[in-house]
């Protein structure tokens, strides 16, 4: 019997029609644990570096992760696979929600898509019963409104579906997957699930998820229990309200705004309003929120509520979380209410709510700029939320210059020329990041931006504290209780690091120090989109109640794999090499990794090679940021380093 | 015969509908405890308690598995409240064959929440809800002494629903004789 997990993926060739019931091998499970590392696996087996997005032999997975539909609290994610049509590189966005739980139960552990259909379908899982049907009749309409004519017409209010909108569909290139309050965004895999002729994924399921050593493993959902309640009551003093609890931060909680509004960018992550924050603004903005929230919502099995149901007047309702809230209304210089409202109309569009707002603020800048002109724009309104509107109409349609609006800052810059890429100002490894303009480099986020093969930064970052805290006694506060740490070296990192002087940024913490730092953080982000578990509750927060320590106990009882931290740590390695190994052979190499140019003011570069250096070497990479034979072959990973001998990229 | 009026401990939850914020957690542990061996497995399609949830108009309504039922009842009703509509059965605990709810998923047979008796530490749904939708309480009421014995009821009332009244009275006299 197979514990956790269900044994089996469900391949369906959509240009065939052919649909498949796949058993899948244990000793994968083992090596690549499930979710990302069996994605990875996938992809690097199945999609050579030839296939583009959008070529039939592209795979489209959703993968479950190992521990999803288990009882432990929070482990819920979807993860989407494939090779994203903006970066050409290896995308994975993870979604929340219901999704994944659900397919666990109907029997299935991924849904692998390839081929193309040729007109608009859908799939229906419904336990072992799989069909493909027409959804010629949900062409055009939004993603929210198609789950709900979905689960009208199947008379299935609980089945859980995953939806693109007209952004998907039109093959927008930073189009998400909608699914309930979640969504998997970055990467443009809902232009994929579109360009495949697949509307939506629908599941419903009523069997079985088995668990090897019941006793054990309840005693440790229990104590995770405990610890959130712990945390619950015990928030971390010294550091901001969206980072001293637990969950995804808060933002459908927290009205105090004042510190995204005044430390991000406004427009094309170009100004910073230092003193925006005022009396009257968080009232306004307060009485927005709480008179359109009508509920906090969670993911399944999760107390957080991260999420939030909003009704604006006037408007159908949505649900909504995380900074999405603010990236609109940062973008146009606007206030809450058209964040919320335009929000509404990107949801049911199915986009990317980090990459959307700043194509149309870039848009502008160039308009602004004289490299665009009114021709450009026929029709467009004068005022800010206007414009906005009209370019969102426009790319999801890929009308006129939403055509190319619609492949993103960075191929649209290659298009448009005329100097246009010097507006496409904030992208890594060609994806819109987080309008953040920093003033002196700090060496952790230097390196993460760097080599993360995740995009977003929230995807990357966690654990450590971002900052220092300017008090020793309150660092030596912070550390007694912290058992998250693999090591207790990891403490003294912290206590030693000071706000100013000779232990402070950029030289401290030291090269080393940082790549264990840095190693440590991508390390757990990598376990959880193998297992499943949503980084709210793992790899994000400071002190968690997952982490390396626990981590193993859940996968050897849960799953019945014998499993210790060492075991773990070199698991979730040989999967992190594998995603860099796809995307190696698709080109990508050390110059690719970079932030961008002015992230921070003040720039640091002998230090910054010699921190990639060092970080290459810890992660058994050549200097060019390849994967050497060496530690391939430790990993188990022989066939890759054969592979890019083959190819030329390793030398024998 | 008159019966004696006697004061009982009854067990209750007190379901806080604005406060369940629709994750499924009480689904996920009652199956879970209720699974043999113990925690053994879990799937929500087995559990006793279910949440009736439609996050676009808000309505989170979770309900406990109560009695079995062969037909359904008459109830098509609507409720308004708050200015939400709920059917009516979005508060019945009954296991009925108008809907899937609180019944086996492949025997089909009924399920009933027990208030995890067998549990040291009560209701394992209320100790999984976090966020204090649901609420264990004991309150005394005085009850008529001669109730007679609930579960030989349904159980009996099962068998007559199955092989009909008059069989099972055979049967029973048939078995009083040779006893
Ligand atoms: S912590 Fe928040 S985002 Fe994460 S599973 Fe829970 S509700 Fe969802
Ligand atoms: S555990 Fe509580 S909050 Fe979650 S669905 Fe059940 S009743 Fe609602
Ligand atoms: S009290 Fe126990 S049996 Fe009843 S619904 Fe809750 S967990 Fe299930």
């Amino acid at each position: 019997m197979r514990y956790a997990e269900t044994g089996f993926n469900l391949e369906i060739d959509l240009t065939r029609g052919n649909i498949e019931k796949v058993a899948t091998d244990p000793r994968d499970t083992e090596l690549y644990l499930g979710g990302l590392g069996t994605n990875a696996k996938l992809l690097w087996d199945r999609v050579p570096p030839e296939v583009e997005a959008f070529d039939p032999e592209n795979l489209l997975i959703f993968g479950a992760g190992l521990l999803c539909g288990t009882p432990a609290t929070g482990c819920n994610r979807t993860i989407v696979s494939t090779i994203s049509p903006q970066t050409k590189l290896m995308a994975f966005s993870m979604m929340g929600g219901f999704w994944a739980p659900e397919l666990k139960y109907a029997g299935f552990d991924k849904v692998v898509l390839r081929g193309k259909s040729s007109e608009l379908v859908y799939i229906w899982i419904n336990n072992d019963k799989v069909e493909i049907r027409d959804a010629s009749h949900l062409k055009g309409k939004g993603a929210v409104e198609t789950a709900e004519l979905i689960q009208k017409e199947l008379n299935q209010p609980k089945a859980q579906v995953a939806a693109i909108g007209m952004a998907g569909e039109n093959r927008v290139y930073y189009a998400s997957i909608e699914q309930g309050r979640s969504s998997a965004s970055r990467g443009g895999i809902g232009a994929v699930m579109g360009d495949k002729g697949v509307k939506a994924i629908v599941v419903r399921g009523t069997k079985d998820i088995n668990i090897a050593q019941p006793a054990e493993y309840l005693g440790l959902c229990n104590e995770v229990l405990e610890y959130i309640k712990y945390r619950e009551d015990h928030p971390i003093p010294g550091v901001m309200p969206i980072l001293a609890g637990l969950g995804s931060p808060q933002e459908m909680k927290v009205h105090d705004e004042k510190w995204h509004t005044e430390n991000f960018m406004w427009g094309n992550s170009r100004t910073r309003r230092k003193d925006f924050w005022n009396d009257e603004i968080a009232e306004e903005w307060t009485k927005t929120m709480e008179d359109s929230r009508t509920r906090l919502i969670s993911c399944y099995n999760c107390p957080m509520k991260c999420g939030a149901t909003i009704s604006m007047p006037g408007l159908p309702t949505y649900m909504m979380k995380c900074f999405s809230k603010l990236t609109y209304t940062m973008a146009a210089f606007s206030d809450l209410d058209f964040g919320l409202r335009i929000a509404q109309k990107a949801t049911e569009y199915g986009l990317d709510g980090f990459s959307t707002p700043q194509v149309m603020a870039f848009a502008l800048e160039l308009l602004e700029n004289g490299i665009l002109t009114d021709d450009d724009f026929p029709g467009m309104p004068d005022d800010s939320e206007g414009r906005f509107y009209w370019l969102l109409d426009r790319i999801v349609r890929r009308e006129g210059i939403g055509d190319i609006l619609a492949d993103g800052t960075y191929w649209a810059a290659l298009k448009i020329g005329k100097g246009a890429d010097a507006y496409a100002h904030n992208n890594i490894k060609k994806t819109e990041q987080l309008p953040l303009k920093l003033s002196m480099l700090n060496p952790i986020y230097f390196l993460m931006y760097s080599t993360g093969e995740k995009m977003n930064i929230t995807q990357i970052e966690g654990q450590f504290p971002q900052a220092p805290f300017p008090k020793r006694e309150h660092r030596e506060k912070f550390v007694e209780d912290w058992i998250q740490v693999p090591d207790d070296r990891f403490k003294q990192y912290f206590l030693d690091w000071e706000p100013r002087g000779e232990n402070s940024m950029p030289f401290y913490p030291t090269v080393p120090m940082v790549c264990d730092i840095v190693d440590w953080q991508e390390r757990m982000h990598y376990i959880d989109d193998a297992l499943g578990m949503c980084a709210g509750l793992s790899s994000f927060p400071l002190k968690p109640p997952y982490h390396i320590h626990n981590y193993p106990k859940f996968i050897t009882s849960g799953a019945g794999i014998e499993m210790d931290e060492e075991k773990l740590t070199k698991a979730a390695k040989r999967y992190r090499t594998l995603v860099r190994a796809v995307n190696i052979r698709r080109g990508m190499r050390r110059a690719d990794e970079a932030p961008p140019e002015n992230h921070w003011k003040k720039r640091f570069p002998e230090l910054e090679t010699e921190l990639l250096d060092a970080y290459y070497e810890l992660k058994g990479w050549n200097n060019d940021g390849i994967p050497t034979t060496e530690s391939l072959q430790d990993l188990g990973l022989d066939y890759v380093s054969e592979d890019f001998i083959k190819r030329g990229i390793l030398d024998k | 015969m008159k019966a004696e009026k006697k004061t009982k401990i009854v067990k209750t939850i007190r379901i806080d509908v604005d406060q369940c914020n629709g994750c499924r957690a009480c689904e996920v542990i009652c199956s879970a405890v209720h699974a043999a061996p113990k925690f053994s497995s879990n799937n929500p399609a087995r559990s006793r308690i279910r949440i009736i949830r439609d996050p676009l108009r808000d309505i989170y309504v979770p309900v406990l598995a109560g009695e079995y039922t062969v037909a359904e009842c008459a109830g098509r009703d609507k409720y308004m409240i708050d200015g939400k509509e709920y059917d009516e059965c979005s508060f019945c605990r009954a296991s009925c064959p108008s809907r899937e709810e609180f019944k086996e998923p492949d025997s089909g047979l009924p399920l009933k929440c027990d208030m995890c008796e067998d549990e040291e530490d009560g209701p394992q749904c209320v100790k999984w809800c976090l966020v204090d939708a649901l609420i264990y309480e004991e309150r005394e009421e005085e009850v008529a002494e001669d109730e007679g014995p609930e579960t030989l009821e349904i159980g009996l009332e099962s068998l007559a629903d199955k092989y009909g009244l008059e069989t099972l009275m055979e049967t029973m006299a048939r078995m009083a004789k040779k006893g």
